[in-house]
């Protein structure tokens, strides 16, 4: 670290300055001057905020596509159906028992066993085709997606969360200080989206350490790298791919109970999230589950950030986004050049 | 059509063909019946059926011509057809007087190209600069950010409602809408698209790109310019594309976020890739397939008990089956039974009879 910074002084400064100037639009309430120019703090925080609850969604879908398309170069174009299916099972699994929390694993098996039939009865036939497994994979996207439409219709759908998840809570951040009494504003924030963003960083570390600390995430890494390789020393490498793959569609479903809670479930939100996750690993770094969460964390928040201060311009910065990533590190940001 | 898998032969002059008798008599045969069908054919079929499947080919043939000597896989095409469509709809006239600038024809259909293919340079210069799979999440990534920019931006692109009203200027007093004069316009672009295509597939440049698609290290090292050739194609594909999506403006005349739209945009990679990617001819008749299961599945579909909304279904079902069984569309299974009939001819004959 001290190595980084004496070899990039002017650099370093300027990060250390935009995260103090950050840290202090977080946390110190709003002078009137800035209030007049950008609006109330509160609407920045809960742009903020939003930004990053929507990234840690983002995170948990993209997080099996980058980690299916890191070990077996599949390009799973159907991870935004499989998201979308896994929202509707839940929908009827949590109506049907009414437990939200039934919900998760039903859904983590049903969708996570319907990727690995995918994997095992098709991708896994045409090994190495990678853009036929592409073209494979919008098939079953189009089938889908029509099968859902035929099913659930085109209404949309909200998963209710359970009581003690609904309603907002108070976090140590300061809104506003009232001018006349001096009594200190906190800011209230939905307390099911604050719970879903603690979600997502533990099942984000669980998965970092799976695949740094543990003999099956050396597997993977192992895959990753060189799959052939890993073959000839004598691992059986289809079993990996099935559990990858597996994990990660399931993952899929259950980021799509979490949708269908903090948003909504219609035709189209399929399409919606596979754009994202396609976004945050381009940005991310192709199979870096580091990538992804940097890769959501951005893409989210600028996503967000958008939609409150130039709304008509929103998908553009995102795009912007991508596009500078592409043309200065084609890799993505935290990707391996392959 | 493959002619790339010849050696030049060396003729005499007077052993030369003449231009017309080396094109094969189906296509003689296929170039009359298209010229004659608006005598036996109703309106219907002439504006509905055959315009839709010419457009749509042409947006399949600037796909095919980038996936199948370029070996990129774009999803951008259909954008690339939809900016120009816009840009007809934006400059010139239509029912939205308010955004629409009202500049007369001649402006406005260079001025469409022009956009539509800057636009492409500039996307397909950010594609290349990635390989293979990563091509086809590029495009599609790119295409999505324009259909969700269309549908939010009302200042230029007239945001969810787009525009309507967008006709043909009336050049030389004939009505373009007209199913007659419509039915020769689109299949007088889709032929010279496809003529070009396969004139440039033979001419250095098509050459240099077939190079480029086999093996860009090889041809870096000769001396070609990698980057360049591709980034190129994507510019001269934007033309078949801007034609078919300038068509398709006057054809709907309106122009909307949802023609644009994903499964417009895997529509096209259904229609190039269901047809066949070898060939230019693959998307006219992927598109043609296409184009006749979306007009009649309401009565298919209806037969056998299922509401016509399914069309989807059976498309997705269709595509994957081509993908799964026959990678190279329907002309890769034509081949594939002409190359079996004329073995078994030859097992017949005792061999040898070419």
């Amino acid at each position: 670290m001290d190595d980084i910074i004496k070899r990039n002084p002017l650099r370093s400064l300027i990060i250390a300055i935009l995260i103090a100037v950050f840290l202090w639009l977080v946390f110190a309430p709003w002078p009137p001057e800035l209030v007049a120019k950008w609006g109330r703090k509160q609407i920045f925080l809960n742009a903020l905020l939003g930004g990053i609850t929507l990234g840690a969604l983002y995170f948990l879908v993209a997080a099996g596509f980058t980690l299916i398309f890191g070990l077996m170069r599949v390009v799973n174009l159907a991870h935004g159906s499989l998201f979308l299916l896994g929202g509707y099972l839940g929908y009827e699994i949590a109506s049907l028992t009414g437990s939200w929390f039934i919900a998760f694993p039903v859904v983590f098996l049903v969708v996570g066993l319907l990727g690995l039939l995918m994997q095992r009865f098709i991708f896994s036939k045409m090994e190495g085709e990678e853009l036929r497994q592409t073209l494979v994979s919008i098939g079953i996207s189009i089938v889908l997606a029509d099968l859902m439409l035929w099913l659930w219709g085109g209404q949309s759908y909200s998963i209710l969360a359970p009581g003690f998840l609904t309603g907002p809570m108070e976090l140590p951040i300061i809104n506003s200080i009232n001018a006349s009494t001096g009594a200190t504003n906190w800011l209230r924030y939905p307390a099911v989206r604050i719970w879903i963003l603690i979600a997502a960083i533990v099942i984000g570390v669980a998965m970092w350490l799976v695949l740094n600390r543990t003999a099956l995430g050396m597997l993977i890494r192992a895959g990753v790298d060189d799959r052939e390789m890993l073959a000839a020393s004598g691992v059986r490498i289809q079993l990996v791919f099935l559990a990858v793959f597996g994990f990660g569609a399931g993952l899929a479903g259950m980021a799509g109970i979490i949708g269908g809670t903090f948003q909504s479930l219609s035709p189209g939100e399929d399409t919606r999230f596979l754009l994202a996750s396609l976004v945050v690993v381009i940005v991310g770094g192709m199979g870096s589950i580091v990538g992804a969460a940097l890769g959501s964390l951005i893409i989210g928040v600028t996503e967000q950030m958008g939609f409150v201060y130039a709304p008509t311009y929103s998908v553009v910065f995102t795009f912007l986004i991508m596009a500078a990533v592409l043309a200065f590190r084609p890799q993505g940001l935290l990707g391996a050049r392959r | 059509m493959a002619m790339t898998d010849h050696a030049p032969r060396f003729v005499n002059r007077a052993d030369q063909k003449l231009w017309f008798e080396r094109i094969p008599a189906p296509w003689w045969a296929l170039a009359v019946v298209l010229l004659f069908l608006p005598v036996v054919a109703n309106s219907f079929w002439l504006f509905q059926v055959m315009g839709w499947t010419f457009i749509l080919g042409m947006i399949g043939l600037s796909l095919m011509f980038l996936a199948g000597y370029g070996g990129m896989v774009s999803l951008l095409q259909m954008t690339v057809a939809g900016m120009a469509g816009y840009m007809v709809a934006i400059l010139g006239n239509s029912g939205t007087v308010t955004v629409s600038l009202g500049l007369s024809w001649w402006i406005v259909l260079p001025a469409a190209f022009l956009i539509a293919a800057l636009f492409a340079t500039v996307s397909g210069a950010l594609a290349v600069r990635t390989e293979g799979i990563y091509t086809i999440m590029i495009t599609l990534a790119i295409a999505a950010a324009f259909f969700y920019f269309t549908r939010q931006n009302y200042t230029i692109f007239n945001g969810y409602s787009g525009f309507n009203l967008v006709l043909p200027p009336q050049l030389f007093g004939v009505n373009w809408r007209e199913p007659v004069p419509f039915y020769y316009l689109s299949l007088a672009l889709a032929a010279l698209s496809y003529g070009t295509v396969v004139y440039v597939s033979r001419s250095p440049f098509g050459l240099a790109l077939q190079g480029v698609r086999d093996n860009p290290r090889r041809m870096a090292a000769l001396g070609f310019n990698v980057t360049a050739h591709r980034v190129a194609a994507y510019a001269l594909a934007s033309v078949f594309a801007s034609a078919g999506g300038i068509l398709l403006v006057w054809q709907n005349a309106q122009i909307a976020p949802g023609t644009i739209g994903m499964s417009a945009a895997i529509d096209v990679l259904v229609v190039a890739v269901v047809g066949g990617m070898r060939r230019p001819l693959g998307p006219f008749i992927g598109a043609f397939i296409y184009v006749i299961l979306q007009v009649f599945s309401p009565d298919i579909l209806g037969f056998f008990g299922f509401s016509a909304e399914r069309f989807k279904l059976i498309i997705g079902l269709g595509f994957l089956a081509v993908v799964l069984f026959s990678p190279d569309g329907v002309l890769g299974l034509w081949d594939r039974w002409r190359a079996r009939r004329r073995q078994q001819q030859d097992q017949l004959s005792g061999g040898g009879a070419a």
